[in-house]
């Protein structure tokens, strides 16, 4: 083939009690993630000619042009830039999107980032979506956002699977094995079967401790063209396929609320790139804003059957030393969740693939899935990596 | 009916108006689609089925059954707060589409999946009116 693109960089920052160590403006902490990513693939910043970012901030204001607000904050003047917002999946998304410009030879070296420090500055607003356009549907009936419209397809996968809240609560307890292993982790202290089903309810049948974190963070992702990255002494992890698809933003839309249909195309298709089947998988890390969202995830993943997800996860399958490694770095969960979360998946992702995941890392593991899910189950992005 | 009422209300716009002013009037009227006769919700200019512009309102039955449900045990904000526990509920309404409501009971603990559902309207303000819907084994 001609130009292979590749990921050779990857960075965050470090977390304490769910906040960035040190603090900063969302500005600073973009810029601090995208010097540990660069530095991660030893090319400089005045290489990057591609910049990728999609966020939550500065909105009204300068983060309405993301990607050119922060391009100027860096000191860099990129000729191919992408925002493509379609929620937390938006860094498989731009994976892919970078791919395909480094591939065609639109530009050389693309950045991805993100940011949020939310928690810092206490500005999670998704629960305050203004009731206009689409909205007006949704919020003057007081759902809960975005909880209740995950609340609403559990409740419908029950109905139609006969799916248990324990089923859901195995997941909480596994990720939370690997969040043990993680010293990054914001929440580390195991937990039980029982522990989730006796948190608070949230939106039934949802609990506190289905519900992923609220927490800062900060993350980027370098990729180049497989020559350029061997002329830098880069360390590269292969991009075998990728896909992606948006059904709806309203919960009332979604097509099917028992069925993750945008992962199911978004993935038939990084599976047909990459030219494998499930059996070559090793790991997956899945967008786990909540428990259901990781059940049928795994579902329209084709791991296993529709309906089948509950059966899959139980028997605690996807904790440190289980089947099906998944998750490894404690998630969404406990790990992190900054707003948007998926560029996190693809961090772990690469990190496992590398050797380079410390007391969590999975053995043998040559072939990862990232699967992200934005919006209420809204959107899906599947990237299919490799080290060899 | 409240002159304070705080909790949000829809921003409308031309393309909803026909369906609050409806809800004004105790009609829920949906759009249906001359072209290939199937209905949808919420309103749009171009069927999502079959992508016509041939779009007609119809006053709905105000009948369907629960397709879904949540009892919201916190509330989405303060101004729900007083209310909690309530149930948020989608509804396949008879002549096919889905909608978001509340289901308005005494006893959120008894709605199950499949339940058949009425609409009831609840006039928030002069100008607002809520379609929301009562369970018909209530």
């Amino acid at each position: 083939m001609g130009r292979e693109a590749v990921i050779v960089g990857v960075g965050d920052l470090p977390l304490n009690g769910g906040r960035i160590v040190g603090g900063g403006s969302i500005l600073q902490v973009q810029a601090r993630a995208a010097k540990a990513a660069l530095d991660d693939a030893r090319i400089p910043m005045s290489d990057v000619d591609g910049l990728l970012v999609a966020g939550l901030w500065g909105v009204p204001g300068p983060g309405l042009l993301p990607s050119v607000t922060l391009g100027e904050y860096l000191g860099i003047h990129p000729r191919f830039a992408d925002s493509t917002n379609i929620g937390g999946a938006a860094f498989e998304a731009h994976v892919a999107h970078a791919a395909m410009a480094i591939e065609m030879g639109y530009c050389d070296v693309a950045l991805i980032v993100y940011g949020s420090n939310q928690k810092s500055e206490r500005s999670r607003t998704l629960g305050g979506r203004p009731p206009i356009l689409t909205m007006q549907f949704e919020n003057v009936w007081g759902i809960p956002q975005p909880v209740g419209g995950y609340a609403l397809a559990a409740r419908r996968h029950m109905h139609e699977f006969g799916t248990t809240e324990e089923q859901l609560a195995e997941i909480a307890v596994a990720t939370r094995g690997w969040a043990a292993l993680n010293p990054a982790a914001t929440m580390r202290d195991p937990i039980t079967i029982d522990d989730v089903m006796n948190s608070t309810p949230i939106s039934d049948p949802l609990k506190l401790l289905d519900c992923c974190l609220v927490t800062d963070g900060a993350g980027a992702i370098v990729m180049t063209t497989a020559d350029n990255a061997r002329a830098h002494g880069s360390t590269i992890t292969h991009i075998r396929g990728y896909g992606e698809a948006h059904t709806h933003w309203s919960i009332g839309a979604m097509p099917d609320l028992a069925r993750l249909t945008a992962a199911e195309m978004a993935s038939r298709r990084a599976f047909e790139m990459a030219g494998i089947t499930h059996d070559a998988i090793d790991l997956v890390e899945c967008y786990d804003s909540f428990t259901i969202t990781v059940l049928m995830t795994l579902e329209a993943l084709g791991f296993c059957k529709p309906g089948e997800g509950g059966a899959f996860v139980s028997g605690q399958r996807t904790a440190p030393g289980g089947e099906f490694p998944m998750n490894t770095n404690g998630g969404g969960l406990s790990y992190c969740h900054p707003g948007m979360y998926g560029i996190f998946l693809l961090i772990e992702a690469v990190r496992q693939l590398r050797g380079e995941a410390g007391a969590r890392q999975v053995q043998n593991v040559e072939t990862a899935l990232v699967h992200g899910t934005g919006g209420t189950l809204s959107s899906g992005a599947t990237v299919i990596l490799a080290n060899n | 009916m409240s002159e304070t009422y705080e909790k949000p209300q829809p921003v409308i716009d031309p393309g909803t108006r026909p369906f609050w002013d409806a809800a004004r009037e105790h009609r829920l009227s949906i759009p249906r689609c001359r072209s290939c006769g199937q209905h949808h919700f919420y309103p749009r200019e171009l069927c999502p089925h079959c992508h016509s512009d041939d779009i007609e309102w119809i006053d709905a039955s105000g009948r369907g059954e629960v397709y879904s449900y949540t009892i919201a045990r916190k509330p989405a904000g303060p101004v729900f707060a007083a209310d909690v526990p309530y149930v948020i509920a989608m509804i396949a309404l008879d002549e096919g589409p889905r909608m978001l409501t509340n289901i308005i009971t005494s006893d959120v603990e008894q709605v199950r999946i499949g339940d058949r559902v009425s609409v009831r309207f609840d006039d928030v303000t002069p100008e607002l009116t809520l379609p929301k819907f009562t369970l018909d084994k209530d």
